[in-house]
């Protein structure tokens, strides 16, 4: 037998929860990144990862990432468990999911509503679904099996969309609101997504925020997000991830805050990563909102939505 | 579960996004009825970027190599005939060798695709579980008549590969920016990749050297790995070779094969 450095294998493993972390910023946690960081030391704030980058056996992506939990709370963010899919979700998939919260006891834990997985291919994108009510019962029966295995309620992120369905027999937020009072999940609110899917589909961003179960949101992501032409010429937002948080969902931002109070909230950084100071910079910023908020209301008060 | 007809979005969706010749799916629309046909082509361009970067990052050599044209308009056929199927991109890629060696335009460069086998095999090692290696002084312990029958563990990121060319000094050289000198790619090498803590290391075996390494990987005795050995280089140290191996982070422990 192998002399394997950590026995246990995480599957096994017992599933601890870690602390609620409250009114903090964070960011993408980007490898290139991790020297700085570990110089500056600990810092206010948590990271989050893309629990696929993660799912290896062993080697150098999970000693980055002990040490990043060693010192802060972490977010672990699905990206491929295809829970928006009509296909039975990926066994083996889930079971690596579920060795991951217990390996690294998570503060937050999501995934999207979207499908990345058809038949046997991955295609490496969140896609679209309709919003029907066979797709609700499909969701939600994948959910509830998510938040099975990993003993905790799992965070829906809201999904950024370049096209509708003719199918659709509810709004995005009815759906969304349905899901959640189903399953009992919370959700990840990402204001970016909900700029870009309003400024393609031209509805309002405050609607949908209206309308949005704002009393479940657990987190909130903030990202940048790229500019392009429709078929007519319009405008057609595409959420790249690859820039500042633009100043209308800035704006948003504000606004969600004032409504549901300070939650935990992250700068998604994924391509064309900049320097470690300029994402830190961005954390600043969305936790300078938060401190605003939170010194604003007291203590008693804070969680009231 | 409600009934499957209810849930053929994906399977009306997923087709046109590999396959630029379909057109946009019925089943999708802008907004008051307008065309979907740019829109639909975000999932597309999503989809295929995507996959093409990560083969890019998983055979940067490859890439640096043939440069980035070159490499991007040959990775695009493969991801639209190869899709990944499993949502884990770092495993994704293991059949792009094989497309490299029959790819047309390739055939210049026939050792491209031994240079793609080792980055395959040296990303599997990054990702292998972690494990230490053996102690040479474990070896040294074992009595001299033991050491025939004797079988060597093998780390888990160990991995030989052969080729009829330089792979090896080709991949070496193009894994960084630094700038490539001449090689005489007809000379042909066999590496080794191992990563006895964090750091991948891939090195050239001497003569017989994969022969020797391959047969000690897959668990056959010392006795039968020297002699295939020195059948293929008459010349073999197996000493040096044993020692080699063991430095290199290539195994974990020593089993006694005629009792297994």
């Amino acid at each position: 037998m192998s002399t394997v450095i950590r026995p246990t294998s995480p599957t096994a493993m017992p599933l601890r929860f870690a602390p609620p972390i409250g009114g903090v910023a964070g960011t993408s946690f980007k490898p290139e990144h991790l020297p700085a960081i570990l110089e500056a030391g600990p810092r206010r704030g948590f990271f989050e990862v893309h629990a696929e980058n993660y799912m290896g056996a062993g080697g150098p992506p999970h000693r980055a990432l002990e040490a990043i939990r060693r010192e802060h709370p972490l977010s672990l963010h699905g990206v491929c468990m295809s829970i928006g899919g009509p296909r039975p979700l990926d066994k083996a998939h889930l079971a690596r999911f579920r060795g991951l919260v217990a390996r690294y006891q998570p503060a937050l834990v999501s995934e999207h509503l979207a499908w990345s997985t058809h038949e046997t291919s991955f295609f490496n994108d969140l896609l679209p679904l309709p919003y029907t009510e066979a797709t609700l019962a499909c969701v939600c029966d994948h959910i509830d099996q998510v938040q099975e295995a990993i003993r905790r309620p799992l965070l829906l992120e809201n999904p950024s969309t370049y096209v509708a369905f003719r199918e659709s027999s509810m709004s995005e937020t009815e759906f969304i609101r349905a899901v959640a009072e189903r399953t009992g999940c919370g959700l990840l609110l990402d204001i970016n997504n909900v700029f870009v899917s309003a400024t393609n589909h031209g509805f309002s961003a405050l609607d949908y925020l209206a309308d949005f179960p704002l009393s479940r949101v657990g987190e909130i992501h903030l990202a940048g997000h790229a500019e392009q032409a429709d078929d007519e010429g319009d405008l057609l937002l595409i959420d790249s991830h690859d820039g500042p948080v633009a100043d209308a969902v800035w704006k948003l931002y504000e606004i969600v805050i004032g409504r549901r109070g300070a939650v935990p909230t992250l700068i998604e950084w994924d391509s064309r990563i900049p320097d470690w100071p300029i994402l830190e910079a961005e954390a600043t910023a969305a936790q300078a909102i938060l401190d605003r908020r939170q010194s604003a209301v007291p203590a008693g008060e804070r969680h009231a939505a | 579960m409600p009934p499957e007809a209810n849930l053929s979005f994906a399977a009306a969706f997923a087709p046109a996004l590999l396959d630029p010749a379909r057109s946009t799916p019925s089943l999708v629309t802008g907004p008051n009825g307008k065309a979907a046909g740019r829109r639909y082509d975000v999932y597309r361009n999503n989809v295929t970027v995507s996959l093409i970067d990560a083969l890019a990052a998983i055979y940067p050599a490859v890439q640096r190599i043939t440069g980035t044209d070159f490499f991007r308009a040959m990775a695009r056929f493969h991801v639209r005939s190869n899709p990944p199927a499993s949502p884990l991109l770092f495993e994704y890629g293991r059949d792009f060798p094989d497309f490299i060696a029959q790819y047309e335009h390739a055939q210049a460069m026939p050792w491209l695709a031994d240079v793609a086998r080792i980055e395959r095999a040296w990303l599997d090692a990054y990702h292998a579980a972690d494990a230490v290696p053996l102690s040479p002084a474990r070896l040294s312990a074992v009595a001299p008549d033991r050491l025939a029958g004797l079988v060597f563990i093998p780390h888990p990121a160990a991995r030989c590969l052969r080729s009829g060319y330089a792979a090896v000094t080709i991949f070496a050289a193009n894994r960084d920016n630094t700038t490539v000198t001449r090689i005489d790619a007809s000379k042909p090498e066999d590496a080794l990749i191992t990563r006895p803590e964090f750091d991948v290391n891939v090195r050239r075996l001497p003569p017989g050297g994969a022969v020797f390494a391959s047969r000690l990987i897959s668990g056959r005795p010392l006795g039968d790995a020297a002699a295939a050995a020195l059948e293929a280089a008459s010349d073999f140290d197996i000493a040096a070779n044993i020692a080699g191996l063991i430095e290199a982070g290539a195994f974990t422990s020593l089993a006694d094969g005629d009792r297994s």
